[in-house]
């Protein structure tokens, strides 16, 4: 039984979302046509989505420059992994600590993560703190270390799912075994909570691939230049489209005229690339993680 | 005795705390007690506890100039339009999709929505850039086409507030849109369909059941965005406008400033003062805000 209210309604919505799904795409396709574009007929006519001229020369410029794109491929990449199970561990490790209440102190602890969510040192000491008493700058630490527990918020979730998720009595029956409150851990507490570690791990995943604050604050061209990832170097060329020329003379490379206007574009979907590509696999746990992480982000 | 293995009992808990706990000094609780710089005339050479006090000298040279009252206007209104438009934005969304029956659908505006939040704002750059580029620029082609004058968008502030909304609103907008979608999906049918015995319309039941069951939502996030009105996003400040100094008046927030100020110009003075005003005023600000939801809606409040 469909009214033409209800039709009405049906075609006003999907008008609606579909006006701004493609508000969403098309600067999408534009960057992408605009990266298979020739430089040069690019420069005089602008970027349209219907050039007259279409060239792979900025793909096969950052194909000569791989040690440049491929190095920080590798970079970014381990820099995430890396990143991203160190938050886990200390995450969840933290999380489940301080889900001990009875333990003497464990309040205080949780008041001292509370906090950081409160008050800030702000950027300057920040930096400050990192770079002349860690001694960060310029080191592949700069780009893990600031990241680490990428907020309070994500503990206080991990604590809330163990309270909530977990029957106290497994870890009880395991503690009457005789197991250790690490076994405890590792053997009964995680695996049960594999949902809340997917989702949490793919915001932490997500923020490592796509940070370039740290890398603008700590890495300098001079000393830091291997460090880069792919965020950091699309922020320098931005800046400087020569950076990349700059850095890969240095490297030894061969003389090629520099597409320069493409060339940052095809660079771009170089690094949008793997975000678009796995997305779709693991579109429901971001979903979950804005609904648990909720109004409080 | 018993006491004595109790504690024994404890110690893997505390040793399964402290590399967060570690952690948390090195990031955090040092560089809160950094603030103090904010009374100091630094010298980096010297450190901050060789540098000499000032009391309150930076904050004098901050308050004095004109930068202070631009920087938190602007990271006010900011903050305000962006609360505004989001919410709009995203409510009609959220809305919209519930009422769309296709579950197929459903999910691809979903997911298509969400898609710029996973971008970070270097890539939002160049996704904008393509847009306005002063010569390549997909906007200025069209003015030629139309035979209207190029705009030079990197060098003119009077369009930055309306770019800067948009922009935010677009990456933005997929984040609350499930928050509100999921609180849409938890109101009970049975409130439509005594409505549609009564007889209202779509429009009806929007105005009088979905919006207010929502308002609990929309209030909680409003006062905890009042507690963020002091923070700002300095990617967003500082990718999309592309760090134009003829835009400062408009794209400078308390964040950016502060970047600027310690990274540019190396004018400590400036940026430990602006960095100081921030947190503390920030402070209250969260505390209040959430003292406020806690008596609300107690589930929502962070402490």
């Amino acid at each position: 039984m469909r009214t033409r209210e209800d039709r009405i309604t049906q075609s006003v919505s999907h008008a609606v979302m579909i006006f701004a799904s493609l508000l969403v795409l098309i600067p999408f396709l534009l960057l992408v046509i605009a990266s298979f574009t020739d430089n040069t007929w690019a420069a005089a006519n602008g970027f349209t989505f219907f050039p007259k001229k279409w060239s792979l020369d900025a793909y096969r410029y950052i194909w000569q420059q791989w040690q440049t794109i491929g190095r920080a491929y590798l970079v970014t990449i381990f820099v995430t992994a890396v990143g991203t199970l160190l938050s886990i561990a200390l995450t969840t490790l933290m999380a489940y600590g301080t889900s001990q209440e009875q333990v003497p102190g464990m309040r205080v602890l949780n008041f001292l993560i509370l906090f950081t969510m409160l008050f800030n040192g702000g950027l300057v000491a920040t930096y400050y703190s990192y770079v002349n008493l860690f001694h960060i700058r310029n080191t592949i630490w700069a780009l893990i270390v600031p990241n680490l527990l990428m907020s309070a918020f994500q503990i206080i979730l991990v604590r809330n799912y163990f309270r909530t998720g977990i029957p106290p009595s497994l870890s009880e029956a395991a503690r009457l075994d005789g197991a250790g409150e690490f076994r405890i851990f590792v053997k009964v507490v995680l695996p049960l909570s594999k949902p809340i570690l997917a989702t949490i791990g793919l915001m932490t995943g997500l923020a490592y691939w796509n940070d370039w604050q740290n890398g603008l604050y700590y890495l300098t061209e001079r000393g830091g230049s291997s460090y880069y990832t792919i965020q950091v170097i699309l922020n320098n060329i931005n800046n400087n489209i020569q950076s990349l020329q700059q850095n890969a003379s240095a490297l030894g490379s061969m003389n090629i005229k520099l597409p320069t206007t493409t060339i940052r574009m095809a660079i771009a979907v170089v690094g949008i690339l793997p975000i678009l590509l796995v997305y779709p696999f693991f579109q429901q746990y971001f979903v979950k993680g804005i609904t648990l992480g909720g109004v409080k982000e | 005795m018993a006491k004595k293995k109790k504690w024994k009992r404890y110690i893997p808990f505390y040793v399964m705390v402290l590399p967060g706990l570690l952690y948390l000094i090195i990031n955090n609780y040092i560089p809160m007690f950094g603030i103090v710089m904010a009374f100091k005339k630094l010298n980096f050479a010297k450190g901050i506890w060789g540098s000499p006090w000032c009391g309150l000298d930076n904050f004098k040279f901050l308050f004095q100039s004109k930068d202070a009252f631009i920087i938190t206007r602007n990271t006010v209104l900011y903050n305000i339009a962006f609360f505004l438009v989001g919410t709009v934005l995203s409510v009609t969304f959220a809305i919209m999709i519930n009422e769309i029956r296709s579950k197929f659908s459903k999910k691809l505006y979903q997911t298509l929505i969400l898609l710029p939040y996973l971008m970070s704002w270097v890539v939002v750059s160049y996704l904008v850039y393509v847009f306005l580029s002063g010569e390549n620029g997909l906007l200025n082609t069209l003015l030629t086409k139309m035979g209207m004058e190029t705009v030079n968008w990197y060098q003119e502030p009077k369009y930055w507030p309306f770019i800067l909304i948009f922009v935010n609103a677009w990456k933005g907008v997929g984040y609350s849109m499930i928050i509100y979608l999921s609180s849409i999906v938890g109101i009970g049918q049975d409130y439509y369909e005594a409505a549609k015995i009564d007889g209202a319309g779509k429009l009806q039941q929007i105005k009088s059941i979905t919006l207010p069951l929502l308002r609990p939502t929309m209030i909680t996030l409003f006062i905890l965005s009042i507690g963020q009105i002091f923070r700002s996003d300095f990617g967003l400040f500082y990718q999309i406008p592309r760090n134009s100094g003829t835009l400062y008046n408009v794209t400078r927030t308390l964040d950016m400033y502060i970047y600027q100020m310690l990274m540019q110009n190396s004018d400590y003075a400036m940026s430990t003062a602006a960095s100081f005003y921030q947190a503390i005023v920030g402070f209250v600000l969260i505390v209040a805000a959430n003292a406020l939801v806690r008596r609300i809606d107690k589930s929502s409040s962070i402490f």
